[in-house]
């Protein structure tokens, strides 16, 4: 069973809870009061940086039989693909961006280049993953609809080929992602409106032609002979950025540590709460400059769950505030290498391919889920006990 | 004068253009709001007629240029190509119009001329006396503000003018009169208002102006001079002293080179105030004479009042630069954008669209005084107070958000 009281589970009083999201919100404001010029040129720079590598890629790809211009225009295009996806179409569309009022870099009017159309990413990851996050039933995002991902998700024969459906949706991510708003589930069930199921289609059908067309018709076209080698490069970037994007979202909230929450939960949740379930249920990875701006800044998921509309390029100075709010707090600030995180994802994919009968650890006590039934936080995730409660 | 939106009348308004200017916050005081209102000064002209804004101001569409971006974006998808060409050259893209300042040209102690090179889409047929919107970014952020051409529509080099007067307590205003380089670029907005001379123009024209309310005039005085079809102009200027005259060496070149320009200048600082009524006194066939007015509002409203006392409201043309919400005050309260979800918390003063833009969103919006319906919105649920007219308006009404504030708690259609 996931957490249904967050604050026996964090061992934190109510005014504790208060006094911390206090905190976070005057962190929020100082942000807020202090984006100006430095930020605009951040941002200005990712889209000219991205946009070159774009270029760049393109062209090169115009000798695209050549294979060191293969490899490079690949890459280039790749690099192009992940940064547009990561740190600026997906930071955008959550208004990190909005307060500079400028009409070409703001939520409303950005269209990403990926299969998903924006206006329905707004949907499925602004407003329900964002608001329900790792709230098992509401949050859309634990699992995908495909995956068991927490031993609170009940088990079905399905889950057996749960490895293969997992090696599918890296490979396919864009595609996944386009239809995550139709919600499968839903349709199956019969809860959807026909017309709204039907509107959302002809959306993606449209976009999905777009980019097929691009990638795989107009740019080969253009190349002449070298066709199937412009073709095969432009596949092989999508590839690049599915496997990229698929394991730094993978590593936001499936690592052990990354919690799970009740509807309960939510239900009688207060604002303050929502931060916490936020921190708890989020987890960073270690980057330096470099991978962290390759990841659109998402090695700081703890930070862009609490403020999703923060410019990302000051998730790095908010972290180390986060981090000393954690200890002072003693909450646990879920971090590791890369590979770490997601070898821990993907241990509990494999996991939980079996029924929980099989599992040694109970759903309020295992690496991926825990709850206030299993003990506290600092109990189970092995934190020096508060003195407070220690007494 | 302007048609108010009353409840159930919302076929009235029309819908918001396809390209809808999108502009910054303004500063909290609405004297300070620099939009203008281009408004024939009459209740006869038909609705039908009135302009949309800014639609006349469309590029017309060239078939072969137009196929040519229509494969470019299939290829540049989900972006335009103008996208990555602006970052060559920042005057190239047509997805926002763009303009570099090539020159700062000092008129007075408060006041200088930008000289701007507009970028792709820009179309140059608009007319003299019309205004545009002009945003730059400061610290990050853009801010928009509206200020009238006084450049002619004809210019050979393609550029356009703009002269803006810093105002005391305007930081956008004092920025572009002190501090733009040449070279700094700008986003325009097309020109918009119906503040211009018909074509041809009248036989007799009276100007009436102060202060910066010169500058559509000079537009067309430009256009006039440029096009030698100076007809029997009478130009009435206000201002402090001579030092505060904008363009005071080309008008008075001009009104040499012309016998049919008739200057007046009422320098207030030594000859106090023009009243209306001393106007027979500088200007006696004024009311024979086609009007142009722009200038402080008080003068504007004399000047209605004074041309509808003799049954002329239909020859005065008036323009407004900044709009007096004096009507009686909403009460505030949380306003509700609807698709976005988006909360605000504001007081009765504050209008729903400065509102939104403080919440970060992008409204629809045009002339920003109440005229334009370019910010209409239809209110879905709770009241808002027309802060001019202190009319309340109730759930299902369409409403503009520029001159509304909420009557407690209401929810918006955007």
């Amino acid at each position: 069973m996931a957490v249904t009281d967050i604050k026996a589970f964090a061992h934190l009083s109510e005014a504790d809870v208060t006094a911390l999201g206090e905190e976070l919100d005057a962190i929020r404001r100082e942000i807020e009061q202090s984006r100006g010029e430095r930020d605009a040129a951040y941002i200005k720079k990712a889209i000219t940086i991205q946009r070159s590598l774009a270029a760049g890629g393109r062209i090169t790809l115009f000798a695209s039989a050549f294979p060191p211009a293969w490899v490079a225009g690949t890459t280039m295009l790749g690099l192009a693909k992940i940064i547009e996806n990561m740190e600026l179409g997906h930071n955008v569309i959550h208004g990190q961006w909005d307060w500079m009022n400028d009409p070409e870099i703001h939520s409303s009017t950005w269209e990403w280049d990926t299969t998903c159309p924006s206006e329905q990413w707004k949907h499925s990851h602004n407003f329900v993953h964002h608001k329900y996050t790792n709230v098992v039933g509401r949050d859309d995002d634990v699992g995908y609809g495909i995956l068991r991902v927490t031993r609170d998700q009940k088990w079905h024969p399905i889950y057996l080929g749960q490895p293969v459906y997992n090696a599918m949706l890296a490979l396919f991510f864009q595609y996944a992602v386009a239809l995550h708003d139709l919600n499968i589930g839903e349709i199956r069930r019969g809860k959807k409106d026909k017309r709204t199921t039907l509107r959302q289609l002809k959306q993606i059908g449209r976009k999905v032609g777009r980019q097929l067309g691009k990638d795989y018709v107009l740019f080969p076209l253009l190349t002449g002979p070298q066709f199937v080698s412009t073709l095969t490069a432009n596949a092989a970037a999508n590839l690049m950025r599915n496997l990229w994007s698929y394991t730094v979202i993978f590593c936001g909230h499936f690592p052990d540590g990354a919690e799970k929450f009740t509807v309960e939960q939510f239900e009688n949740e207060t604002p303050h709460e929502w931060y916490l379930r936020q921190m708890l249920g989020s987890a960073n990875f270690k980057a330096g400059p470099l991978m962290a701006f390759m990841s659109g800044n998402l090695c700081y998921q703890i930070e862009h769950h609490l403020f999703p509309d923060l410019p990302s390029n000051r998730y790095a100075e908010m972290s180390v505030r986060i981090r000393a709010l954690c200890e002072k707090y003693e909450l646990p600030y879920t971090t590791g290498t890369l590979a770490h995180q997601y070898f821990q994802t993907l241990r509990t994919i494999w996991k939980l391919t079996l029924p929980n009968r099989f599992l040694t650890a109970t759903s309020d006590a295992a690496p991926e889920t825990a709850s206030e039934r299993g003990g506290s936080v600092q109990e189970i995730r092995g934190l020096r006990m508060p003195e407070r409660l220690a007494s | 004068m302007v048609q108010d939106i009353e409840p159930g009348s919302g076929a009235l308004a029309p819908p918001p253009p396809k390209r809808v200017p999108v502009r910054g916050r303004l500063s909290s005081t609405a004297a300070s709001l620099r939009a203008r209102l281009a408004a024939p000064a009459t209740e006869t002209l038909p609705v039908a007629m009135r302009p949309t804004g800014g639609a006349e101001a469309e590029p017309p569409r060239q078939a072969g240029a137009g196929l040519l971006r229509g494969v470019a974006s299939r290829l540049t998808t989900p972006l335009l190509p103008d996208d990555y060409l602006h970052l060559l050259n920042p005057l190239w893209s047509a997805r926002e119009l763009r303009g570099k300042v090539v020159e700062v040209i000092p008129e007075t102690a408060t006041a200088a001329t930008l000289v701007i090179q507009p970028g792709w889409g820009w179309s140059p047929d608009y007319r003299a006396g019309q205004y545009i919107g002009i945003g730059i970014q400061l610290e990050g952020r853009w801010h928009w503000r509206s200020y009238s051409l006084t450049s002619v529509p004809t210019q050979e080099d393609g550029t356009i003018s703009i002269t803006v007067k810093a105002m005391p307590e305007g930081f956008l205003s004092r920025h572009l009169v002190d501090g733009l380089p040449p070279g700094t670029v700008v986003r325009l907005n097309a020109p918009q208002g119906d503040f211009f001379l018909p074509d041809p123009p009248p036989d007799k024209i009276l100007f009436l102006t102060a202060g910066s309310g010169l500058t559509p005039v000079m537009g067309m005085l430009r256009m006039l001079q440029r096009r030698q079809s100076m007809s029997d102009v009478v130009l009435v200027h206000s201002a402090p002293s001579e030092q505060d005259v904008l363009f005071r060496r080309e008008l008075h070149a001009m009104a040499e080179q012309n016998p049919s320009l008739r200057l007046h200048e009422q320098l207030t600082d030594s000859m106090g105030m023009l009243g209306l009524d001393q106007l027979s006194g500088v200007c006696a066939d004024w009311p024979e004479r086609e009007t142009w007015a722009c200038g402080p509002p008080a003068l504007l409203d004399a000047a209605e009042q004074m041309w509808k006392r003799n049954h002329l409201t239909g020859r005065l043309h008036v323009e407004r630069f900044s709009v007096q919400l004096d009507g009686a005050g909403g009460e505030g309260g949380t306003v509700t954008f609807g698709s976005s979800g988006r909360t605000a918390e504001v007081d009765g003063a504050t209008t729903l669209l400065e509102a939104g833009e403080a919440a970060g969103l992008q409204l629809p919006f045009g002339c920003r005084m109440g005229i334009c319906q370019s910010c209409v919105v239809p209110l879905v649920a709770g009241s808002v107070r027309d802060l001019r007219s202190g009319a309340v308006h109730v759930e299902g009404d369409r409403i503009q958000t520029c001159i509304s504030a909420a009557a407690g708690d209401c929810v918006l259609g955007v």
